[in-house]
């Protein structure tokens, strides 16, 4: 069997008709689409467009060529065309499991190549990789390798993505002291819930001074907090990539760790992890048993700021800050995966000397998406530099964000559109804990 | 396409604009209407009238079909490339050219977003008053070829009355301007109101020169809901009888109501078999005035429950939901049909019936929405294209309809245009000596036959059935 025939036979298989069908072509999602707005409008980066491709591909009319990979590549995941869609296709179902079946008959070859396997197999799967190279993040900055590394230019050698993500990476903390000195935090003052922390990879290591200001928040609004002992990465990354079986032994291992707690909730801190954990069921075959198990982990996911805001931090706590303006960069997969928007609003319009200011577009993608920044560098840097236009409107004094890959692109973005020393990019909790005295 | 025609193309425009890639090919091979698909030979993105005149004129020597594209939302099959051929799309000829304050007009090339036309109007205190459904995506292009109609049609017109004048590319390749900025011009033919609807069959609009009114102060929204859709019917023609036009007087049936409540969510009652979308905008005093006469008719007619909104949030919500009906359809089935038959205002509730009727005999289900203050219907059938025994039903059934509509001194299409897919049934409403003028007409503008064949012509009329009752 030639390769096309047998990635055809694949797609029959495994992209559901059903869901392609109901995909009726009436154009509502092109507007949302950011890859379709910065191509000058071209179908073939539109969800639309991909949808017919996929099908097309299904049906033997085309072949999946070069260009029909580009096209799910350029893709960014963002999942903006979701909530527009009146036929309620779940294009992001649609879309990792094309990628899946590309994936698994590609063989990538120079920068991608080395790229991926590092991300998706070395880096991410593991923590102690992850931890070796947060550290070794740490000591590039601390020991004044950054500085002479900038000197001399090194970085050009890499991707414009890099480059400027380089800058901006948060002080890293030495490993020492970003491990949790205890298994359970308690509630500070009547306890309203038992939570279960899932810390992330990225957030746990690089952003590790976030996740500390997450849990404070959550004892403050009376959540006892645990943190379950051998979970890892949430898999996104790997899913979106096409991955799906690294994004199955790892959903597997986090769902077995959270087994371990009765915890009322799941709790997170990053728009793009929660999104993918509260989809785990999709992701396992019926029959298993996997499927309920996750279908169960799945139902209990939610984002820090929706429990910050049922369980009534603002009265609990009185939120301060010196008079700024705000404006909030939506994480495309907390708003279009977890319908969660309105929640980060609303507590930074609780603080105190906050003026808020909503941004044209805030619920449009930022650029960032996972790897998108490295793998795309072209169109990533097109997406934030509109994005960092309709952010200067507001004239704001700080970028909130609720996901890490969106945080790091608002620095990017700081820096690029000569920002930088006058706006600050924050994650949601960084900036509310400060807000506490 | 033959290779030495692909590099003149890329000679006129630049290689960059053309794509003939088979993945390209595939995105350009459909729009918005079920069961039509094909690929285009060819893509191009000419940035002039220059560049289209001499794309044109390349074309029309090489008998090329071109196939004018917007943003391919429309429902009759109009852009889709069933004879091969050229898409030609105008992503790059997208700007306002001029927004004329003292003479009420906006100049404009083809490929502008009709919202982003309408939002920029606004800014100024003006209206353009066409609001197609798909307003967010279409082009003005698209808007003018398909001479596209809306949700403000009853009260304001369709886009036939905004356009004052046009250029176009004529399939020869010369180019002619039609019209102006003028109230008044009786010099010859009209030809912009016969481009206007043409369905890009005889020519190709490079720019448009709209009409703007002032836009209305004061706008009320409500929604009165009735247990029958004849008294929902009942209620519109008395509305009008009391020398009412309301801006907006829509309607849902039953099933719609429950589609788009389960996407909108935006607080439909689920009980009712019909809901009216009203509104009335003018001076503020004025408006209220009518909308306390239209409460009182919408009561006197057996309404469950009349509402105003009471924020312009909670309007916007009730014109959300009825604006997406026909998508929120589309999650029910795979497939869904849409059509737009029209008919007199004061048949409305004939025509329902005779849907309902028709649904029932062919054991389809057909969910019907739509402007019920221009009588303008949209039956939508909820089917499954892979369904062949159920598919076969589904045309006789609208066969039905149109038959029906035609009998009540209405037309097949309202606003959607004929395209492919009502092209067997044009003679119905215009007669053989209507489509042999209309031949000829097509015949003096495009001797070749390359402007967008197939559409409006169908090869073979569909016999008339004979309607039992």
């Amino acid at each position: 069997m030639t390769s096309t025939e047998e990635i055809r036979l694949a797609f029959v298989e495994r992209v559901d008709e059903n869901e392609l069908m109901n995909c009726m072509r009436c154009g509502f999602c092109l507007p949302s689409c950011p890859t379709y707005i910065q191509s000058g409008e071209q179908e073939i980066h539109s969800p639309r467009g991909r949808i017919a491709m996929m099908k097309a591909v299904r049906d033997g009319m085309i072949e999946a060529d070069e260009e029909v990979r580009n096209s799910l590549d350029v893709c960014l995941g963002c999942r903006a065309c979701e909530p527009v869609c009146p036929a309620g296709v779940q294009y992001g179902h649609l879309l990792e499991e094309s990628r899946a079946i590309l994936q698994e008959h590609t063989s990538y070859s120079g920068p991608q190549k080395a790229v991926r396997r590092t991300v998706f197999h070395e880096l991410f799967p593991k923590n102690k990789q992850m931890n070796r190279a947060v550290n070794l993040v740490g000591f590039y900055q601390r020991s004044g390798l950054q500085k002479g590394v900038r000197k001399v230019g090194f970085l050009k050698l890499f991707p414009k993505g890099m480059q400027e993500m380089e800058k901006v990476l948060p002080p890293v903390q030495k490993e020492k002291k970003r491990r949790y000195e205890q298994k359970v935090f308690d509630a500070i003052g009547e306890k309203t819930a038992t939570v279960a922390f899932f810390a992330g990879c990225l957030m746990d290591t690089m952003f590790n001074e976030t996740n500390r200001a997450t849990i404070k928040l959550l004892q403050m609004a009376g959540c006892e907090v645990h943190i379950p002992d051998d979970q890892g990465c949430c898999g996104a990354l790997h899913g979106h990539a096409g991955e799906k079986d690294q994004a199955i032994a790892m959903a597997k291992r986090n769902i077995s760790a959270f087994e371990s707690i009765q915890a009322d909730y799941i709790v997170l801190n990053a728009g793009g992890c929660g999104a993918y954990l509260s989809g785990y069921d999709h992701l396992m075959n019926k029959g298993e048993g996997w499927k309920d198990r996750a279908r169960y982990f799945s139902s209990r996911v939610r984002d820090f700021s929706t429990i910050l805001m049922d369980m009534g931090l603002q009265e609990k706590v009185n939120m301060t800050c010196p008079s700024t303006v705000i404006t909030y960069q939506d994480s495309c997969h907390l708003r279009n995966g977890m319908n969660v928007y309105r929640e980060p609003r609303q507590l930074l319009k609780q603080v105190q000397g906050v003026e808020y200011r909503e941004m044209p577009d805030a619920s449009g993608c930022c650029g960032s998406a996972g790897i998108y920044t490295i793998v795309q560098p072209e169109m990533s840097l097109k997406i934030l530099d509109d994005k960092m236009e309709k952010a200067k409107t507001t004239e704001p004094g700080v970028i909130v964000t609720a996901n890490p890959g969106c945080l790091l692109q608002m620095k990017v973005g700081i820096e690029r559109s000569g920002l930088a020393g006058k706006v600050e990019a924050v994650h949601l909790a960084d900036f509310l804990l400060k807000a506490i005295p | 396409m033959k290779p030495e025609i692909l590099e003149q193309l890329h000679q006129l425009i630049g290689k960059e604009h053309v794509q003939s890639s088979s993945a390209s090919r595939l995105v350009y091979s459909y729009d918005a209407t079920p069961g039509y698909q094909s690929m285009p030979d060819a893509i191009a993105v000419p940035g002039s009238t220059e560049e289209v005149a001499a794309i044109v004129r390349l074309c029309n020597e090489n008998r090329i079909p071109i196939i004018p594209r917007g943003s391919g939302t429309n429902l009759c099959g109009g852009t889709c490339p069933t004879s091969g051929g050229l898409v030609l799309l105008f992503t790059r000829m997208k700007n306002i050219l001029e927004i004329d304050e003292e003479n009420l007009t906006a100049t404009v090339q083809p490929g502008v977003i009709t919202k982003t036309l309408i939002d920029a109007v606004e800014e100024r205190g003006l209206f353009y008053p066409p609001d197609p459904s798909s307003m967010k995506i279409s082009t003005i292009g698209g808007n003018i070829n398909e001479n596209s109609g809306g949700l403000r049609g009853l009260k304001y017109g369709v886009t036939k009355d905004y356009v004052l004048g046009l250029e176009v590319v004529l399939p020869n390749g010369s180019i002619i301007k039609t019209g102006g900025k003028l109230a008044k011009d009786v010099a010859g033919y009209d030809l912009t109101k016969l481009m206007v609807g043409s369905e890009g069959t005889l020519g190709i609009v490079t720019e448009a020169t709209l009409k703007l009114i002032p836009i209305p102060v004061s706008k009320q929204t409500m929604l009165a809901v009735f247990d029958s859709m004849e008294r929902a019917a009942e209620a519109v023609s008395s509305i009008i009888a009391h020398r009412m036009i309301p801006a907006t007087l829509e309607f849902m049936d039953k099933p719609t109501i429950k589609a788009v409540e389960d996407f909108a969510k935006v607080g439909l009652p689920l009980n009712a078999e019909a809901v009216l979308l009203i509104e009335q905008d003018g001076e503020e005093a004025a408006v209220l005035k009518d909308m306390k006469k239209m409460q009182v008719i919408c009561q006197e007619r057996g309404a469950i429950s009349v509402e105003t909104a009471q924020t312009p949030q909670q309007a916007e919500n009730l014109r959300t939901a009825r604006r997406t009906a026909l998508s929120a359809l589309a999650r029910l089935k795979p497939t869904t049909i849409l059509e737009d038959a029209t008919v007199p205002r004061s048949k409305v509730a004939e025509m329902v019936h005779a849907i309902n009727e028709t649904a029932r005999r062919f054991n389809l289900t057909i969910c019907t929405f739509g402007h019920a203050g221009d009588g303008n219907l949209h039956p939508t059938c909820l089917t499954d294209a892979r369904d062949k025994e159920e598919m076969e039903r589904v045309e006789l059934a609208f066969e039905a309809i149109f038959e029906k509509a035609v009998s009540l001194g209405g037309t097949i299409t309202g606003e959607h245009g004929v395209g492919e897919m009502k092209a067997p049934y044009l003679e119905w409403k215009v007669g053989p000596a209507g489509i042999e003028i209309m031949k000829a007409v097509k015949q003096t503008f495009d001797s070749n036959n390359i402007m967008n064949p197939n559409k409006i012509f169908g090869k073979d009329t569909r016999k008339r059935l004979v309607v039992e009752s």
